[in-house]
């Protein structure tokens, strides 16, 4: 990617994006799509966008993720 | 109510459990509330490169959101309607608590203060190769522009903040009192004004892009 493209790709807005409220509203259910193997991203594209562009539902996304998938309930 | 057919066994013995009496109800809070602060304490440690907050105040961070996320689902247990399994809905709150907790604490110690205005760092923030940052002076040049004369005050002062000055947008959004949603908002509409102005001017071109 040119560092032009970076720029460009920044900048650039996806009009599925549903924003945080709606992201976060229905966190726990993509989770678990992701976590079991489902297609999250092909239920709510609107969901997807919004955690490719936004850095903190993303960080929540990828947190959720990991407790779900890695946590030990014998530790 | 969420019927119990619709739910698998473990969301259906946990929903048993916390509406039981006494000691059941009371085991099962304690040991969700282990869960739940086993969850935040791993989520603090993973954020911790990307917070100003270290030490004994991250830890500090983890129970109040692992206490507060307890709080919060027991009061909306009601409002569980089975779309996933329990676990991960109540996980959801103790991850939420800690971004909200951690968007607070920053400016206990923060690295730069609101309205620094680095422009310098902007190639950096946008991870553009120093050795190019010369031949992309004059679009960072245009955006600098757009910026300071196309948005509006408060848009001017959010995108500076996260986008110039790197601040995370849940310690802008906490010291603003503002949701996140709220802020993710007017960064959106800054970048969607933003690049319809490069385009306009001849920096970007549509649907891809060349260099004027």
């Amino acid at each position: 990617m040119s560092e032009l493209d970076r720029l460009e790709r920044f900048l650039r807005t996806d009009p599925r994006d549903v924003g945080c409220d709606e992201a976060m509203a229905v966190l726990h259910v993509y989770v678990d799509l992701a976590a079991n193997g489902g297609d999250p991203a092909g239920r709510y594209p609107g969901v997807a966008a919004h955690l490719a562009a936004c850095g903190p539902c993303g960080e929540d996304f990828t947190g959720l993720l990991l407790a779900v998938t890695t946590d030990d309930p014998g530790e | 109510m969420v019927p119990a057919e619709d739910l698998d066994e473990e969301s259906l013995a946990w929903l048993r459990r916390l509406g039981a009496v006494d000691g059941e109800r009371q085991a099962a809070e304690r040991e969700l509330h282990a869960r739940l602060v086993r969850i935040a304490l791993a989520e603090v440690r993973r954020r911790s490169a990307s917070t100003p907050v270290t030490g004994q105040e991250l830890d500090d961070v983890a129970h109040q959101a692992a206490d507060d996320a307890m709080l919060a689902i027991l009061a909306k247990l009601g409002g569980f309607r089975g779309e996933s399994r329990f676990i991960t809905w109540a996980y959801r709150f103790v991850i939420l608590e800690v971004s909200s907790k951690l968007g607070r604490h920053y400016w206990r110690n923060p690295p730069v203060a609101l309205d620094a205005g680095q422009w310098e760092l902007l190639p950096d923030r946008l991870g553009i190769d120093p050795q190019r940052h010369a031949e992309l002076a004059g679009v960072l040049a245009e955006v600098r522009r757009v910026v300071e004369q196309e948005l509006t005050a408060h848009q001017r002062r959010v995108f500076v903040a996260i986008v110039v000055d790197g601040i995370p947008l849940d310690a802008l959004a906490a010291r603003l009192d503002l949701g996140r949603n709220a802020v993710y908002k007017v960064i959106f509409d800054a970048r969607r004004k933003i690049r319809r102005a490069l385009v306009t001017n001849g920096y970007l071109e549509e649907p891809g892009m060349e260099r004027q």
